[in-house]
């Protein structure tokens, strides 16, 4: 039977929320400090350039400019990153892509020192670009990061059985090329930081840090002090979806070592074009799959080659693209898989980690050559998905048997179809699909014949997707997060965790599932601000780890204390074994008779000396990971998700309208209703996003888009209902199994909704995103030197 | 220069410049860190106040150009004692996640309230669409909405200003 929850479960407000609707939480910007400067970046506008030499002659003794801060100004390493250091803080010899920095001005007044920066002479002389990640790896490519010899960044193998034999054993081959654009996180707050020298020589930092611990380290070692010296605190977060973690590091450093060398607090503010320019996207991918397949759809076979755009810098590619190489194939059982996964450099801009990190790319491709097949087999989408998905039991592509939870891919598939009577619609829509015209770009004036009669300019679709999704960090590192929690006297308590408030509700889930174990109200827990300082490192607040990890820290703090006070009651009560001890609604029950309240039970724990604070932790089960053949057992436990896209396309125009988008996930157990329809509403959002209009694009590797009146996100008017099912399945890890939600929501739109483009118009379509130029045209309004994808 | 205008409710007055934005003078005169810049531009409606009742982006208006008139932010909207209806079903309908973009959405849903009382979901769509939301996918905040309407229009509430 399963437990019967007091709060788990259940629709809670979220513990800051009275202050984000009365205007008093404090983002970073909000924060003024006494003797505040502001510091300005300077650039330029070149994508690739060596730098010959930086003139401050004409503002260096401009009254509005404190100081001058560049490369020599850094006591410690000079050039820093997530994994690896290839980043300069400051630029001294060349830049490699728009957003690199090359120094920065100091002083009071920001609006002076952005009309001083620009009289900075800065004599450079431009190199050869290569925006093209095709051609990165020709022999005579040139190079990013010379001393690498090569721009190859990553590259993940992966051998499963003997693919050349599967295509030898299938009735069918499909290959096919898909490309998945550049886009930009468009978190709505721009990144702040302020830096403020300690005394005894150390630094806090406070800012829009979606990584506390990740930018203590860089700092610390810019600034060549010891951990403990730097303090990060994080300020409330204006959005994040990944995206202010590598830039963040960076300008937290920029910061410090302007504060260490000024001795007063400095601050630094992007603007959205600064925010756009400099900080890093999600990985544009190449992707081709060849698939053998039998008559029956069975797969026998699976080749796939992707090509990811890292840009400048390596930034998270390796774990990115290491999290492609997992589930490229989709969540299906293969016998015999190949794949190579390479991430490269380009002086295009960087490209990191973003909510899906890895896998919208994979599944769009995969997604779309599933239903091919369909197509070509004449089933429909999900017969062909029952036939190969993944079940209890099965092997992966890595070699993993999927075991201790619910495999429930095909039960999130069946849910979905059913609650929107997939198959009819299906059926229906392609029954009336009609093939688009094929404009003739040298022919501006149409023919009678290629007139549409307004009934026929929109056409309805209905698609959809299925995934798989690794939980939390898998083989890319060490796994494992604490949590602080200390119980006042009154009952009323303390609790921090080491993971970050990014908006997503993780304080109120913490909370939750504190109160949970305690039998307390979510509402007497006060959950402290995020610091360095005052709880143990966890590792960064991203791959959807939080609840399940950050949460299984919780609820060991929380049965620490449980266990103390069930000892004292034992004590003080002289109670049995059999006697059951129960904690409900803030009282404490021995045999269902109430023998005390939780205050009470707290002030006597107090007046007995027992310890009422502790850390809980909690550690991922390990997992394997052979580098080489890339096989492996390479996360501990899976979450499924099915999307369903329902779409209206205007053959004219090649917009897609978004009728409804079902979206049925099994995140094991739910902690906060509210919090996981929020995640699915918001990704589901953003995913569509992805799918129809979103693109960052480049000329001469700098970025055209740098505000949102260039870079389109959707509003309120361009998404349609939107309807969260949850299917929560048996899991043993996390608390009462609660495993990941915030990425798989977003992962699948884009693929389900090529689905529903596809089953409208009867076309397939190769490259994201769906908008005029690829539903119509066939071909970009404005030319880019990377050639898109087709098919073969 | 010097303005003079009403600020959430009492006559204030401010030293200005040519060049300070409405979302300056709230932010650095006042310290009314509530309103947000987002994008500079127009865009985002992360910044938006009320001018006179009407919802505007506060970064597109000038300090001098507020003189004499009414300027509602979000430090304004709540009651002494409550909070104000809009307010309350944000949170119970989760409108907000990372409260960014918040202020500026309450705002431009009070704006559409203090114009219509019965809103259809076009109409509060509408009234939204110049408030971008990375988060939410505006569901919630949609429901937030209507469902403060739904109250004020059975009479729970008299009028949007009703702070009970």
């Amino acid at each position: 039977m399963a437990k019967k929850f007091s709060v788990v479960g259940k629709p809670v407000i979220r513990e800051d929320g009275i202050d984000k609707v009365t205007g008093k939480a404090k983002f970073a910007d909000d924060y003024k400090f006494n003797g505040m400067l502001h510091a300005v970046m300077l650039r330029i506008p070149c994508a690739h350039a060596k730098i010959n030499s930086i003139d401050f002659s004409e503002i260096q003794n401009d009254e509005s400019v404190f100081s001058i801060i560049t490369n020599k100004d850094i006591p410690g390493t000079k050039k820093v990153g997530v994994i690896k250091n290839d980043q300069p803080v400051f630029c001294n010899e060349k830049v490699v892509t728009p957003g690199d920095v090359l120094g920065m001005i100091v002083g009071q007044s920001e609006e002076k020192l952005r009309s001083l920066v620009n009289k900075i002479k800065v004599d450079y002389s431009t190199l050869p670009l290569l925006t093209d990640p095709q051609k990165s790896l020709e022999p005579d490519a040139i190079l990013i990061h010379p001393e690498t010899k090569s721009n190859l960044i990553i590259h993940h193998p992966l051998r499963k059985g003997n693919v050349e034999k599967g295509f030898t054993e299938s009735d069918h081959i499909l290959e096919q090329t898909y490309t998945t654009q550049l886009i930009e996180h468009a978190y709505i707050e721009p990144e702040a930081v302020s830096a403020i020298p300690l005394g005894a020589g150390g630094i806090k930092i406070i800012g829009s840090i979606q990584n506390p611990f990740t930018t203590r380290r860089i700092v610390a070692a810019v600034v060549n002090l010891p951990l403990d010296k730097v303090q990060i605190i994080q300020a409330h977060l204006g959005g994040s979806f990944g995206g202010k973690d590598d830039t963040m590091c960076i300008l937290a450093a920029r910061a410090a070592v302007a504060a260490l060398k000024t001795d007063h607090p400095v601050k630094i503010r992007y603007t959205r074009e600064e925010s756009i320019l400099e900080s890093y996207k999600r990985h544009p991918y190449i992707l081709n799959y060849k698939v053998g397949f039998a008559k029956t759809g069975k797969i026998k076979a699976m080749r796939i080659d992707i090509l990811a755009d890292g840009g400048a810098y390596c930034s998270m590619s390796p774990f990115v693209t290491w999290r492609s190489v997992v589930q490229a194939t989709g969540p299906y059982e293969i016998k015999n898989v190949h794949t190579d996964v390479r991430a490269v450099y380009t002086n295009n801009p960087y490209t990191g980690a973003m909510r899906g990190f890895g896998s919208p790319q994979p599944i769009f491709a995969n997604e779309s050559l599933m239903d091919e097949i369909a197509l070509r087999l004449g089933m429909t989408p999900d017969e062909v998905r029952k036939i190969n998905g993944l079940k209890e039991g099965s092997i992966t592509a890595t070699g993993q048997r999927l075991k201790n939870h619910d495999v429930n891919l095909l039960n999130v598939l069946s849910t979905a179809m059913k609650n929107t009577d997939f198959k009819k619609k299906w059926i229906n829509n392609k029954k009336k699909e009609s093939q688009l015209g094929e404009l003739d770009l040298s022919q501006p004036v149409l023919k009678d014949s290629q007139y549409m009669n307004p009934d026929q300019l929109i056409k309805k679709g209905i698609g959809l997707a299925i995934s798989y999704r690794g939980c939390s960090l898998g083989a890319e590192g060490i796994d494992a997060a604490a949590a602080y929690l200390s119980i006042q006297n009154d009952g009323s308590a303390y609790l921090l965790s080491g993971l970050a408030e990014n908006g997503q509700g993780l304080r109120t889930t913490f909370s939750i599932v504190a109160a949970e174990v305690l039998g307390i109200s979510h509402e007497q827990i006060f959950y402290l601000e995020t610091d360095t300082s005052r709880v143990p490192d966890s590792g960064p607040t991203v791959a959807s780890r939080a609840t399940l990890m950050g949460g299984g820290a919780v609820k060991n703090a929380a049965e620490i204390i449980l266990d103390r006070l069930i000892s004292l009651i034992r004590k003080e009560w002289k109670l049995k074994k059999k006697d059951e001890i129960e904690f409900k609604e803030n009282k404490i029950f021995v045999n269902k008779n109430k023998i005390s309240t939780f205050p009470d039970l707290c002030k006597l724990a107090a007046n007995r000396g027992v310890n009422l604070a502790t850390i809980g932790w909690y550690k991922s089960p390990t997992v394997d990971w052979n580098e080489h053949t890339g096989q492996g057992d390479a996360y501990f436990t899976y979450v499924y998700g099915c999307h369903v896209a329902e779409v209206q396309v205007n053959l004219g125009t090649g917009e897609v309208y978004l009728d409804r988008i079902t979206a049925v996930h099994d995140p094991g157990t739910v902690i906060n209703k509210l919090g996981a329809e929020g995640q699915v509403y918001g990704g589901v959002t953003q995913g569509a996003g992805y799918g129809i209009i979103e693109e960052v694009t480049t000329d001469r590797g700098v970025i055209r888009e740098q505000n949102f009146d260039q870079y389109l996100i959707l509003t309120s008017k361009d998404i349609g209902e939107i309807k969260p099912i949850f299917i929560q399945g048996k899991e043993i890890f996390g608390p009462w199994g609660a495993k990941s939600l915030g990425e798989p929501t977003l992962e699948l739109t884009a693929a389900a909704i090529s689905n529903a483009v596809c089953n409208a118009v009867g076309k397939r379509f190769f490259n994201l995103p769906l908008n005029l130029e690829e539903i119509v045209l066939g071909k970009k309004l404005r030319p880019e030197e990377i050639k898109r994808g087709s098919l073969q | 220069m010097k303005v003079n205008f009403t600020l959430n409710g009492k006559k204030v007055q401010a030293e200005t410049a040519q060049s300070i934005r409405l979302l300056d003078l709230l932010r650095d005169e006042f310290n009314l860190t509530g309103t947000k810049e987002g994008c500079g531009i127009g865009e985002c409606g992360a910044c938006t106040v009320l001018l006179n009742g009407y919802a505007v982006n506060s970064c597109l208006v000038l300090a001098a150009q507020i003189d004499g008139s009414e300027i509602l932010t979000i430090e304004g909207v709540a009651g002494e004692k409550e909070l104000h209806p809009l307010q309350k079903n944000f949170l119970k309908f989760g409108a907000v996640q990372c409260g960014f973009c918040t202020p500026g959405m309450i705002l431009s849903a009070y704006s559409l309230l203090g114009q219509k009382q019965d809103p259809t979901e076009e109409e509060i769509k509408d009234a939204i669409a110049g408030n971008l939301c990375r988060c939410t996918g505006y569901k919630q905040i949609i429901e937030a909405v209507k469902e403060t309407a739904k109250e004020m229009h059975a009479g729970s509430y008299t009028s949007v200003n009703d702070k009970r």
